[in-house]
């Protein structure tokens, strides 16, 4: 399947594009899109997800055609 | 979302004006506007990047304004944010609630901006006196 992969603020920096298209498996974490989005790279602590525009756990399955963003807290810090 | 200067007064005088259901039922408007500082962390700062992710942040204050509108009886409530490059004293954020009561107008502001603060997807990019850029990526406590 197919995501689009979105990056915000100091991860755009830290990855050098603000996102991509990834082909995944078909089962395939919040997570797993990371690993394969970021080339590898572990994500930097506090990093939050969203799916379609809404927050999510890093352990929520994606689904084909999914928008996934990762960027840093808030400027208000917890969620 | 506004990417032109934000005039906080002049969009609430506006909007009070236009909103003739106000006119004789508000009792009470609260009032919250965020500016830039010039310093941060001990540091003096000159500019700032604020950047947002388009939807999502919208998204998200549609879900704060609405659920503000369930906990307290309100009349009407106005939220307009900068995005893009900002300067000191430049006006950041506008939160305006209207209210028939005080209590339920100041409870409903508080609520709608530390949300804003604690939800909705902001980033702020600081520029320093020496040229440097850093994200900022805490926030001062709003209680």
């Amino acid at each position: 399947m197919s995501v689009t992969v979105k990056f915000f603020a100091s991860l755009k920096d830290l990855l050098g594009c603000d996102g991509a298209t990834v082909e995944i498996g078909e089962v395939a974490s919040v997570s797993d899109v990371w690993l394969q989005a970021a080339g590898g790279k572990a994500m930097p602590d506090n990093v939050l997800a969203a799916i379609n525009m809404e927050y999510v756990d890093q352990n929520t399955l994606v689904h084909d055609g999914d928008e996934v963003a990762f960027f840093p807290p808030v400027t208000g810090g917890d969620k | 979302m506004r990417t032109s200067p934000l005039q906080p007064w002049h969009e609430v005088a506006v909007h009070e004006q236009a909103q003739t259901v106000l006119h004789g039922a508000s009792g009470a408007a609260a009032v919250f506007v965020g500016h830039m500082r010039d310093f941060n962390e001990g540091d003096n700062v000159t500019a700032m990047q604020l950047e947002h992710y388009p939807g999502m942040t919208e998204r998200y204050l549609s879900k704060i304004a609405q659920s503000a509108f369930t906990q307290w009886a309100l009349l009407d409530a106005l939220i307009i944010h900068r995005v893009g490059e900002l300067h000191p004293a430049d006006p950041i954020v506008l939160v305006a609630v209207w209210s028939a009561h005080r209590k339920d107008a100041f409870s409903a502001c508080r609520y709608l901006m530390e949300e804003l603060k604690s939800t909705a997807p902001f980033w702020k990019k600081e520029q320093l006196e020496d040229g440097s850029e850093r994200w900022v990526e805490q926030n001062t406590a709003g209680y």
